[in-house]
């Protein structure tokens, strides 16, 4: 029987594995496959209960913990589509959020309910509160989490399809404006499907789930675990930010399959002490989010020789949808990103140029993408979705805005975002190449390079570099340094030293944070 | 002659490299193949030299052989003065 709803995959681990645990938190709570499908079957019935439909949306605002676990398959198995946010965001945007998707239940801590929308004519069907402390909220439909999934209950059976809403996940957009990426279970159990063949996982694997859930990469930690009747270990933002209790963590809970953004692995490999930990449990690491600069990938691969490295690559709006595995041995001389290789099985890739025609062999062009991965568009956005797609040979292609180039032996080369190619002098520059050749530099640990506009040149090229060090090298000595290793129209105008660039909430580095704070600077 | 190099290296400093110190910009630090400056902001510091100092340089004077390091600049800048 082909899995064709998310929550089957729970249902049928429960039925298999009741008694092995599905999922354990950062506080030392967990839960068994039976408990989990239990719990979540008891919240599905509360929110059918009130009124929550098939095709409605339910936030989602809790610390990772077994709660949001349970929450978030009860609010599947209700037949609604789960809309994750970050708890540790403004209320104001996670409030703009929940308004936009129009949500009709939340579950909700009880430290964020400012979250929660103001719908006048058409109250919210059930809040459900978790971590209540004291007496607790009061209100039309306020209930306590804890109390909800204490008390047994079965959701009434309804109808599922494939095509249903599975969840909505909020991009930061480059407008500044949250725009939410709507999936549905076929999106997601095509790419579970996927990971099944590459990962092969067992009921014996340990997943570590780093990624927020507002994040994509938690899509693979959660459901290719529970799958598979394995263990999903989830890391608290707090710990996620702690390099020496998160390589602690990769110890004591015995991961197999590690997947975080190169960022965390850099800190990992850094701070970590990793040499002084034993993670011979370690099989697979995935990294997925953002270029891996070459010499902390080595650095991470010296120390951990072992497991079988994944680079995937894919926006959230088609999920992981190209795949390079990485060669055992990193040669010291290379400093070029790894490929992100060629398109997973159910993915097909397209290659066009700036005007819609399919580029030469080898040459460079926009990277499009179709199959059952592909989003359905974004929630509330139909001007926008009416142009989103290409539609070609009777299929719809997604336009990643990512520049690849197709290289034999390793797959797609990625080049660089077309919004990150800026003109200077004429010249065509990729500031992603800035980046890497500062990564060169020893004392450098981060890069990121902006370009800004300049009333004078055009355009004015900072890099924003982070180091250990205390004293970085001076504005000379990095313009040296560039000069041997880059062309002269792409040397940086400013270098801007700071302790350490600030990270988005999916850790990857905030260019639109950086990007303010030199505008104000300006 | 000093004041003639301490000009040209405030000038660079101010306009090219803000945020360094001066220590840092040596006599004979090259300017060009440092990528300090590019052939824009070479043209800039031409411009410079010549309404700072009331000289005219030729094209074959401000080559990357001549015109590299601050004190072949100075020293170009009193030949030319007399």
């Amino acid at each position: 029987m082909t899995v064709g709803h998310l929550a089957e995959f729970l249902e049928r681990s429960a039925r298999q594995f009741p008694e092995r645990t599905a999922v354990v938190d950062p506080a030392g709570w967990s839960l068994t496959y039976r408990e989990l499908d239990t719990q979540s079957d008891a919240l599905a019935a509360r929110l059918v209960d009130a009124g929550v439909q098939k095709g409605d949306r339910v936030g989602l605002v809790l610390p990772k913990s077994v709660a949001s676990l349970v929450s978030l398959f009860g609010i599947l198995k209700a037949g609604a589509a789960y809309v994750p946010v970050d708890f540790t965001a403004p209320a104001e945007r996670g409030r703009r959020i929940l308004t936009d998707c129009q949500i009709r239940a939340a579950v909700i801590d009880a430290s964020c309910t400012a979250f929660l929308p103001e719908f006048a004519a058409d109250p919210l069907a059930a809040v459900f509160v978790a971590n209540v402390s004291g007496d607790g909220p009061q209100g039309h439909g306020v209930q306590r989490l804890d109390e909800a999934i204490g008390h047994r209950g079965v959701p009434p059976s309804r109808s599922r399809s494939v095509d249903d809403l599975a969840y909505i996940l909020y991009t930061s957009g480059s407008t500044g404006v949250p725009k939410g990426v709507a999936l549905t279970h076929e999106n997601a159990v095509s790419f579970v499907h996927w990971c099944s063949t590459i990962l092969a996982p067992t009921e014996a694997d340990r997943f570590s789930s780093h990624a927020p859930l507002h994040f994509d990469l938690s899509i693979l930690d959660i459901f290719v675990s529970i799958k598979h009747g394995a263990t999903v270990c989830l890391i608290s933002e707090n710990l996620g930010k702690s390099p020496r209790e998160l390589a602690a963590f990769i110890e004591q809970q015995r991961i197999s399959i590690w997947y975080s953004t190169p960022s965390i692995l850099t800190l990992l490999v850094q701070f970590g002490h990793l040499e002084s930990i034993d993670a011979s449990s370690l099989r697979i690491v995935n990294f997925a989010g953002e270029v891996f600069p070459v010499k902390h990938l080595r650095a991470v691969k010296t120390i951990w020789p072992t497991p079988v490295y994944y680079n995937l690559y894919g926006p959230t709006e088609t999920n992981v949808c190209t795949f390079a595995r990485i060669p055992d041995k990193v040669p010291e001389e290379r400093d070029e990103p790894y490929p992100i290789g060629c398109a997973c099985s159910h993915c097909d890739t397209l290659v066009l140029d700036e005007d819609g025609n399919e580029v030469a062999a080898f040459a460079e062009g926009l990277l499009y993408i179709s199959g059952p991965s592909v989003f359905q568009g974004y929630w509330n956005r139909d001007e926008v979705n009416r142009t989103l797609f290409l539609h070609r040979d009777g299929r719809r292609w997604y336009n990643t805005g990512d520049v690849v180039r197709w290289r034999e032996g390793e797959g797609f080369i990625y080049m660089g975002r077309r919004d990150r190619m800026v003109k200077r002098r004429g010249y065509r520059i990729e500031l992603g190449e800035i980046e890497r050749a500062l990564y060169r530099q020893p004392q450098v640990r981060e890069a990121a390079v902006l370009a800004l506009p300049d009333p004078e040149t055009g355009v004015r090229i900072i890099a924003c570099l982070s180091s250990s060090d205390p004293t970085p090298p001076s504005v000379i000595a990095m313009k040296t340094f560039c000069a041997h290793q880059l062309p002269i129209y792409m040397i940086p105008d400013r270098f801007v030293w700071q302790g350490q660039l600030p990270h988005t909430s999916t850790d990857k580095i905030d260019y639109q944070a950086l990007k303010q704070a030199l505008l104000s600077h300006a | 002659m000093s004041d003639v190099r301490e000009t040209i290296r405030q000038y660079i400093l101010a306009t090219y490299l803000p945020g360094e110190s001066a220590e840092h910009l040596l006599d004979d630090t090259p300017l060009r193949t440092s990528g300090i400056l590019d052939s824009l902001a070479t043209l800039g510091l031409v411009s410079f030299v010549e309404k700072e100092f009331g000289i005219e340089l030729e094209a074959h004077e401000t080559g990357i052989d001549t015109f590299d390091r601050i004190e072949d600049i100075a020293a170009l800048v009193d030949r030319k003065r007399g």
